[in-house]
């Protein structure tokens, strides 16, 4: 359907990867133990999250994204995120980022569902990156990055009609359709059913140069209105609120594509609210279609010529436990639920240079060029350019 | 007040409803006490056809042609029924093309390719909005605003693009023809497109534009057209019922709090529904005074759909005794008849 849909999704769910990954390295900051063999300090922290910034927002790689295309499949888009993750010295094993995209995805859709307009997918992806301006506000050529590509995403986007919009969201909700994955924060807010539809309220405002139902005006041959007439809506609507902006920055007033992680209630933070389970991992698929592949073979091409800056005293064999198994379960954000089908829930562990050996590591390998690059930025520069001219 | 309409059984779909404008199509066989259901997912077209003493239901599924090719997908835009005097075809329109079926869906019996550019441009190629006018005529749409009048033969697959209507610069969003069945009617068809711009034809060899009434900047989602009255569905929420020859304004409905997917009307009795995202379903009385060439729109029903994005949702028979609704996630259609 729409050939405009990719920047949008990746922003977006990028942007919800970004939280979640935050708000654990935070976690785990704050709740370290010290007899453990690695420690995740704040430092390490913001400088995992330049480093995945400067990847997502990376010029040449958001150019590709704005050529018109079509949507990605679910398996490219995986590894597309997941390629973003590994950006620096965190790694997440195969059965971390399983959860990680169930729950970016699940969030994502919940945001495009209870859009109020199409064109208000833009206020929301405009809310993720002001957030992710926020968390790197430390980094001005990083914030000049993310801004460059705000602006690149008003010239596209703003010109589009309310019917064009829509055909964008009709596109990204056939990609999401059927997933139904129950969230434990969702469920916990009343977002979420526990058969995992969507909460939709029959009151509050109208979106946004919308009328209140309820009346019926009648007109005249020459256009003047002559009658008026009431009918009862059934649910409890109230006039719209002001519009949010569109401009680089401003109150953008919906509050769909905020950081829902950034503040953990007093119920979450109570161990005795969590319990230990194993967590199966997912079957990943062993046959990629060829779309993916070429797909994949792109991005190879544009990724692997990123540079990653490694600080020299990090050792690389250094192993690290953002969330060990054997701990004690922190709820912050995201609780354990019990091994039941329908309240599957989302646990995250992260390990510093832990690859599993599955087909995703491998594309990860492929995508690593070993060891610290040494040339600089320039020279890979040019290589992408020369890549993305053979297109 | 009593409910006027009560829920009854759902028929179960063998896959869920995708979030598309006038996502649910019926057809009414009376000989065989049968009614048929189609309801579009991503490429596939869902149908059931459903015994009246409710015991008996088969399905079907229809793919989108040219969407297992490597390099690209084909998502259908709507699925609806075409009923001509002399048969029924099932339409199907895609991002590739338009596929024409024997009405059970068994044999296709045409297809007609869109002009697909080979490398993707920023507008989405696609057909969109169905409509069968008088005897032989089947109106498709296009996102590039073209109405694509195809010539129906009373049987066989000789079935000829006769013309192109060229007059809506936006994508087309839905067509409707005049359903009251009343020959005298001038206007046949009317068309709407994402701009909210209305034309109103009258069919022939040559198709001839009665009107073009003028939209809002708002997309026009869902259209009908009885008695010569344009009843139009927009993406504010709002209803308005237009005069379509004149294209005089007679009233305008503050009617949903989102997005309008679907519109229909039971011909027999004037009875319109109206559906959106917002999970209500309405019901109105649409009555026309012909010697005052007054129109009067008269709420009478609401049902919420709960936590449902309603994208379908048509009445089951010409009078409006039961009617059917679909939404996005949802593998059933929820019925509902008069109590």
């Amino acid at each position: 359907m729409s050939q405009r849909t990719l920047p949008l999704l990746i922003i977006n769910l990028g942007g919800e990867m970004i939280y979640i990954l935050d708000q654990r390295l935070r976690a785990q900051d704050e709740n370290d133990d010290k007899t453990q063999r690695g420690r995740w300090t704040d430092a390490d922290r913001k400088r995992v999250m330049n480093d995945i910034v400067g990847t997502m927002f990376n010029k040449a790689f958001l150019e590709e994204l704005l050529r018109p295309q079509d949507l990605y499949s679910h398996r490219a888009l995986r590894t597309v995120l997941t390629r973003i993750a590994h950006a620096s010295i965190m790694r997440l094993n195969l059965a971390s980022m399983d959860k990680l995209y169930d729950l970016m995805t699940m969030a994502f859709k919940y945001q495009i569902a209870l859009c109020p307009r199409p064109q208000d997918l833009l206020l929301i992806t405009f809310n993720h990156m002001d957030t992710i301006k926020e968390l790197v506000k430390d980094n001005p050529s990083l914030v000049n990055q993310i801004n460059e590509a705000q602006r690149q995403l008003i010239e596209v986007y703003t010109p589009i009609s309310d019917g064009e919009f829509q055909l964008i969201r009709h596109t990204l909700l056939v990609l999401f359709q059927d997933m139904q994955i129950r969230v434990s924060i969702f469920l916990k807010e009343n977002i979420q059913n526990p058969n995992g539809h969507f909460v939709l309220q029959t009151s509050g405002p109208v979106p946004y140069g919308f009328e209140v139902p309820g009346l019926i005006r009648w007109f005249n041959a020459k256009g003047r209105e002559v009658r008026r007439t009431r009918f009862p809506s059934g649910g409890s609507y109230v006039s719209a609120v002001r519009q949010g902006s569109f401009d680089l920055s401003g109150d953008r007033v919906t509050l769909l594509g905020t950081n829902m992680y950034s503040t953990p209630s007093p119920e979450e933070m109570d161990p005795s609210t969590t319990s230990k389970s194993q967590r199966k991992a997912k079957q990943a698929d062993t046959m990629p279609n060829p779309l993916a592949k070429e797909e994949l073979n792109l991005l190879a091409k544009l990724m692997g010529g990123m540079e990653v800056q490694k600080l020299s005293n990090v050792d690389a064999a250094f192993k690290v436990n953002l969330l060990a198994l054997d701990q004690e379960e922190e709820g912050i954000g995201i609780s354990e639920g019990t091994e039941h089908q329908s309240s599957r829930v989302i646990n995250i562990q992260a390990t510093q240079d832990q690859l599993a050996s599955t087909e995703l590591a491998r594309i990860a390998g492929e995508f690593d060029e070993g060891g610290i690059p040494t040339e600089g930025l320039g020279n890979k520069g040019d290589d992408l350019l020369a890549m993305m001219d053979e297109l | 007040m009593a409910k006027m309409y009560h829920k009854e059984k759902s028929i179960q779909l063998k896959s869920s409803a995708s979030a598309l404008y006038n996502n649910l199509s019926v057809l009414r066989i009376a000989p065989r006490c049968l009614t048929y259901f189609t309801v579009v997912h991503a490429n596939v077209v869902n149908m059931v056809s459903a015994s009246w003493d409710g015991l008996n239901y088969s399905h079907r599924q229809l793919q989108s042609k040219e969407g297992n090719v490597a390099t690209s997908s084909s998502l259908i835009m709507q699925a609806a029924w075409c009923v001509l005097p002399s048969r029924d075809l099932l339409v199907l329109t895609s991002q590739k093309g338009i596929q024409m079926y024997e009405s059970d869906g068994s044999i296709m019996v045409y297809w007609h390719a869109l002009d697909t550019p080979e490398t993707p441009t920023a507008k989405a190629v696609f057909a969109r909005g169905i409509a069968a006018v008088r005897e032989k005529y089947i109106c498709v749409g296009v996102s590039s605003g073209s109405v694509l009048v195809f010539d129906v033969p009373s049987k066989g697959s000789n079935i000829t693009l006769s013309e192109v209507l060229e007059e809506h610069k936006e994508a087309i969003t839905d067509m409707a023809s005049e359903c009251s069945g009343n020959l005298e009617c001038i206007a046949d068809l009317v068309s709407a497109d994402d701009s909210g711009l209305l034309c109103v034809w009258k069919s022939g060899e040559d198709f001839q534009l009665l009107n073009k009434i003028p939209g809002f900047d708002t997309s026009c989602s869902s259209v009908k057209l009885w008695k010569g009255t344009v009843i139009a569905g927009y993406g504010t929420g709002q209803i308005r019922l237009y005069e379509g020859v004149t294209g005089i304004l007679h009233a305008e409905v503050n009617a949903h709090a989102r997005w309008i997917y679907s519109l229909d009307i039971a011909p027999f009795t004037g009875l319109l529904i109206s559906a959106a995202e917002d999970s209500w379903v309405r019901v109105w009385h649409l009555s026309l005074t012909p010697e005052t060439n007054s129109v009067e729109i008269e709420h009478m029903y609401n049902e919420c759909v709960t936590d449902t994005q309603i994208c379908g949702a048509k009445f089951c028979d010409g009078d409006g005794y039961a009617f059917a609704v679909t939404g996005y996630d949802l593998s059933e259609i929820i019925r509902y008849t008069q109590a």
